[in-house]
Protein backbone atom coordinates (compact mmCIF):
# COMPACT_ATOMS: atom_id res chain seq x y z
CA UNK A 1 0.00 0.00 0.00
CA UNK A 2 1.32 3.40 -0.76
CA UNK A 3 0.79 6.57 0.85
CA UNK A 4 -2.32 8.56 -0.24
CA UNK A 5 -4.42 11.43 1.10
CA UNK A 6 -4.78 13.21 4.26
CA UNK A 7 -7.99 14.21 5.45
CA UNK A 8 -8.48 17.18 8.37
CA UNK A 9 -10.63 18.84 10.50
CA UNK A 10 -10.39 21.99 12.93
CA UNK A 11 -12.92 22.86 15.04
CA UNK A 12 -13.03 25.26 17.87
CA UNK A 13 -13.44 24.12 21.53
CA UNK A 14 -13.30 25.93 24.92
CA UNK A 15 -10.64 28.15 24.33
CA UNK A 16 -8.38 25.81 22.04
CA UNK A 17 -8.69 24.60 18.41
CA UNK A 18 -9.03 21.04 17.97
CA UNK A 19 -7.25 20.00 14.81
CA UNK A 20 -7.52 15.89 14.19
CA UNK A 21 -5.48 15.08 10.73
CA UNK A 22 -5.69 11.54 9.54
CA UNK A 23 -2.38 10.46 7.22
CA UNK A 24 -2.58 7.64 4.76
CA UNK A 25 0.20 5.44 5.00
CA UNK A 26 1.31 1.96 5.38
CA UNK A 27 3.71 2.44 8.34
CA UNK A 28 5.57 -0.39 7.80
CA UNK A 29 8.20 -1.67 10.79
CA UNK A 30 10.19 -3.72 8.56
CA UNK A 31 9.00 -6.69 10.46
CA UNK A 32 5.87 -7.90 8.56
CA UNK A 33 6.73 -10.49 6.14
CA UNK A 34 4.13 -10.02 2.81
CA UNK A 35 2.46 -13.29 1.23
CA UNK A 36 5.36 -14.67 -0.38
CA UNK A 37 7.48 -14.83 2.78
CA UNK A 38 9.65 -11.76 2.24
CA UNK A 39 9.90 -8.87 4.38
CA UNK A 40 8.02 -6.08 4.05
CA UNK A 41 10.63 -3.18 3.73
CA UNK A 42 10.71 -0.27 6.75
CA UNK A 43 8.26 2.59 5.25
CA UNK A 44 7.11 4.87 8.04
CA UNK A 45 6.45 8.83 8.38
CA UNK A 46 9.41 10.51 10.16
CA UNK A 47 8.69 14.07 10.63
CA UNK A 48 5.49 15.81 10.64
CA UNK A 49 4.71 19.92 11.32
CA UNK A 50 1.81 21.68 12.12
CA UNK A 51 1.50 25.37 11.12
CA UNK A 52 -1.17 28.10 11.75
CA UNK A 53 -1.16 30.80 9.38
CA UNK A 54 1.82 30.28 8.41
CA UNK A 55 3.71 29.88 11.53
CA UNK A 56 4.92 26.44 12.93
CA UNK A 57 3.10 25.52 16.20
CA UNK A 58 4.03 21.68 16.53
CA UNK A 59 7.01 19.66 15.20
CA UNK A 60 6.61 16.03 15.62
CA UNK A 61 9.00 13.11 14.87
CA UNK A 62 7.70 9.78 15.03
CA UNK A 63 8.78 6.28 14.74
CA UNK A 64 7.46 3.06 12.97
CA UNK A 65 5.36 2.38 16.33
CA UNK A 66 3.06 4.78 15.40
CA UNK A 67 0.04 2.68 13.75
CA UNK A 68 -1.18 2.32 10.18
CA UNK A 69 -2.43 5.36 8.48
CA UNK A 70 -1.90 7.51 11.53
CA UNK A 71 -4.57 9.65 13.05
CA UNK A 72 -3.28 12.59 15.19
CA UNK A 73 -5.15 14.79 17.46
CA UNK A 74 -3.25 18.41 18.44
CA UNK A 75 -4.55 21.21 20.77
CA UNK A 76 -3.83 24.74 19.39
CA UNK A 77 -3.97 27.71 21.81
CA UNK A 78 -7.10 30.19 21.24
CA UNK A 79 -8.07 30.49 17.24
CA UNK A 80 -10.51 31.66 15.61
CA UNK A 81 -12.90 30.99 12.64
CA UNK A 82 -11.16 31.19 9.30
CA UNK A 83 -7.84 30.03 10.73
CA UNK A 84 -5.21 28.53 8.38
CA UNK A 85 -4.40 25.02 9.68
CA UNK A 86 -1.84 23.37 7.68
CA UNK A 87 -0.38 20.21 8.16
CA UNK A 88 2.49 17.89 6.36
CA UNK A 89 4.83 14.98 7.00
CA UNK A 90 7.84 13.05 5.41
CA UNK A 91 8.59 9.57 5.74
CA UNK A 92 11.97 7.62 5.20
CA UNK A 93 11.40 7.61 1.35
CA UNK A 94 11.29 10.80 1.07
CA UNK A 95 7.74 10.73 -0.28
CA UNK A 96 6.01 13.63 2.13
CA UNK A 97 2.15 15.11 1.79
CA UNK A 98 0.18 17.91 3.22
CA UNK A 99 -3.02 19.45 3.22
CA UNK A 100 -4.77 22.61 4.81
CA UNK A 101 -8.43 23.80 6.05
CA UNK A 102 -10.08 26.65 7.72
CA UNK A 103 -11.01 26.02 11.09
CA UNK A 104 -14.61 25.71 11.28
CA UNK B 1 13.07 2.78 -16.27
CA UNK B 2 13.82 6.03 -18.06
CA UNK B 3 17.32 8.19 -16.56
CA UNK B 4 15.77 11.23 -17.58
CA UNK B 5 12.11 10.45 -15.42
CA UNK B 6 14.59 9.32 -12.66
CA UNK B 7 16.81 13.08 -12.47
CA UNK B 8 12.98 15.06 -12.94
CA UNK B 9 11.61 12.89 -10.22
CA UNK B 10 14.65 13.49 -8.42
CA UNK B 11 14.89 17.47 -8.79
CA UNK B 12 11.03 17.89 -8.33
CA UNK B 13 11.25 15.63 -5.10
CA UNK B 14 13.76 18.02 -3.85
CA UNK B 15 12.02 20.90 -4.38
CA UNK B 16 9.09 18.94 -2.12
CA UNK B 17 11.29 18.20 0.61
CA UNK B 18 12.91 22.12 0.75
CA UNK B 19 10.11 23.01 3.64
CA UNK B 20 11.48 20.51 5.85
CA UNK B 21 15.58 22.05 5.36
CA UNK B 22 14.67 24.27 8.62
CA UNK B 23 12.96 21.26 10.38
CA UNK B 24 15.14 19.37 13.42
CA UNK B 25 16.21 16.22 11.40
CA UNK B 26 14.81 12.71 12.66
CA UNK B 27 16.68 11.57 15.56
CA UNK B 28 18.21 8.74 14.11
CA UNK B 29 20.20 7.20 16.94
CA UNK B 30 17.33 7.87 19.79
CA UNK B 31 15.03 6.13 17.11
CA UNK B 32 17.56 3.33 16.73
CA UNK B 33 17.94 2.63 20.67
CA UNK B 34 16.79 -0.28 21.60
CA UNK B 35 15.90 0.29 25.34
CA UNK B 36 14.47 3.09 26.68
CA UNK B 37 16.84 4.53 28.93
CA UNK B 38 19.27 4.24 26.07
CA UNK B 39 16.73 6.18 23.79
CA UNK B 40 16.74 9.05 26.74
CA UNK B 41 20.37 8.61 26.73
CA UNK B 42 20.89 9.87 23.75
CA UNK B 43 18.72 12.84 23.91
CA UNK B 44 20.90 13.65 26.96
CA UNK B 45 17.71 13.08 29.60
CA UNK B 46 19.49 11.98 32.37
CA UNK B 47 17.11 12.07 35.75
CA UNK B 48 13.41 12.88 34.83
CA UNK B 49 11.88 13.50 37.75
CA UNK B 50 8.10 11.21 38.41
CA UNK B 51 5.20 14.02 37.60
CA UNK B 52 1.52 13.59 38.25
CA UNK B 53 1.56 16.80 35.93
CA UNK B 54 2.18 14.23 32.78
CA UNK B 55 -0.97 12.22 32.51
CA UNK B 56 -1.57 9.32 29.44
CA UNK B 57 -4.92 8.56 29.34
CA UNK B 58 -4.93 4.57 27.64
CA UNK B 59 -7.65 1.51 27.53
CA UNK B 60 -6.12 -1.10 30.55
CA UNK B 61 -6.24 -3.91 28.14
CA UNK B 62 -5.54 -2.93 24.53
CA UNK B 63 -6.98 -6.41 22.28
CA UNK B 64 -5.19 -5.33 19.31
CA UNK B 65 -1.45 -3.84 19.72
CA UNK B 66 -1.13 -2.95 16.30
CA UNK B 67 -4.15 -0.15 17.33
CA UNK B 68 -3.77 1.36 20.77
CA UNK B 69 -5.54 4.66 21.32
CA UNK B 70 -2.74 6.96 23.72
CA UNK B 71 -3.96 10.02 24.41
CA UNK B 72 -1.03 12.69 26.36
CA UNK B 73 -1.13 15.31 28.36
CA UNK B 74 1.21 17.74 30.07
CA UNK B 75 0.44 19.91 33.06
CA UNK B 76 3.41 20.60 33.51
CA UNK B 77 3.68 24.74 33.11
CA UNK B 78 6.39 25.92 30.38
CA UNK B 79 5.78 22.43 28.41
CA UNK B 80 8.10 22.35 25.16
CA UNK B 81 8.50 19.00 24.32
CA UNK B 82 6.52 15.41 24.71
CA UNK B 83 8.28 12.14 24.55
CA UNK B 84 6.68 8.69 24.36
CA UNK B 85 8.17 5.62 24.80
CA UNK B 86 6.76 1.68 24.72
CA UNK B 87 9.12 0.43 27.21
CA UNK B 88 8.89 -3.11 25.79
CA UNK B 89 8.92 -2.99 21.92
CA UNK B 90 11.96 -3.52 19.55
CA UNK B 91 12.56 0.27 19.24
CA UNK B 92 10.90 1.73 22.37
CA UNK B 93 10.60 5.63 21.30
CA UNK B 94 7.61 6.08 19.48
CA UNK B 95 7.31 9.81 18.85
CA UNK B 96 8.75 13.10 20.23
CA UNK B 97 6.41 16.20 19.79
CA UNK B 98 7.58 19.66 20.04
CA UNK B 99 5.60 22.13 21.16
CA UNK B 100 5.52 26.83 20.75
CA UNK B 101 3.27 28.67 22.36
CA UNK B 102 0.72 28.10 20.08
CA UNK B 103 0.22 24.91 20.99
CA UNK B 104 -1.07 22.97 23.54
CA UNK B 105 1.36 20.00 24.99
CA UNK B 106 -1.45 17.54 24.19
CA UNK B 107 -1.31 14.25 21.69
CA UNK B 108 -3.18 11.74 21.52
CA UNK B 109 -2.59 9.16 18.35
CA UNK B 110 -2.93 5.25 17.86
CA UNK B 111 0.39 3.13 18.20
CA UNK B 112 1.54 -0.27 18.01
CA UNK B 113 2.44 -2.34 20.96
CA UNK B 114 4.72 -5.53 20.63
CA UNK B 115 3.44 -7.02 24.09
CA UNK B 116 2.29 -5.81 27.49
CA UNK B 117 4.28 -3.09 28.38
CA UNK B 118 4.87 0.18 30.16
CA UNK B 119 4.24 3.31 28.11
CA UNK B 120 6.41 6.15 29.14
CA UNK B 121 5.87 9.64 28.78
CA UNK B 122 8.74 12.42 29.71
CA UNK B 123 7.98 15.90 29.29
CA UNK B 124 10.51 18.92 28.88
CA UNK B 125 9.71 21.81 31.20
CA UNK B 126 12.28 24.62 31.47
CA UNK B 127 15.07 22.38 30.30
CA UNK B 128 13.91 19.62 33.13
CA UNK B 129 12.01 16.40 32.69
CA UNK B 130 9.29 14.78 33.77
CA UNK B 131 7.84 11.29 33.57
CA UNK B 132 4.87 9.26 34.36
CA UNK B 133 4.06 5.64 33.22
CA UNK B 134 1.15 3.60 32.75
CA UNK B 135 1.36 -0.58 31.95
CA UNK B 136 -1.19 -1.53 28.95
CA UNK B 137 -1.88 -4.86 29.02
CA UNK B 138 -1.51 -6.29 25.15
CA UNK B 139 -3.69 -9.67 24.00
CA UNK B 140 -2.46 -9.75 20.21
CA UNK B 141 0.84 -8.08 19.54
CA UNK B 142 0.90 -5.64 16.78
CA UNK B 143 4.40 -5.28 15.46
CA UNK B 144 4.97 -8.23 13.45
CA UNK B 145 3.03 -10.87 12.43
Amino acid sequence: MAAGPMKMRATLGGGYTEVRVLMTHPMETGQRKDADGKLVPLHFIQNLTVKVNGRTVIEGQISQAVSRNPVFSFRLRGGAKGDKIEVTWLDNQGETNKTDTAVA
Amino acid sequence: MNPLRRTLLGAASALLLKPFAALAAWHKEAFGAKSAPDALKSLGIANAAPSQDVLIEAPQIAENGAVVPVEITSNVKGTTSILVLIDKNPFPLAGKFDFTEGALPFVKVNLKMGETSDVRVVAEAGGKHYFATREIKVTIGGCGG
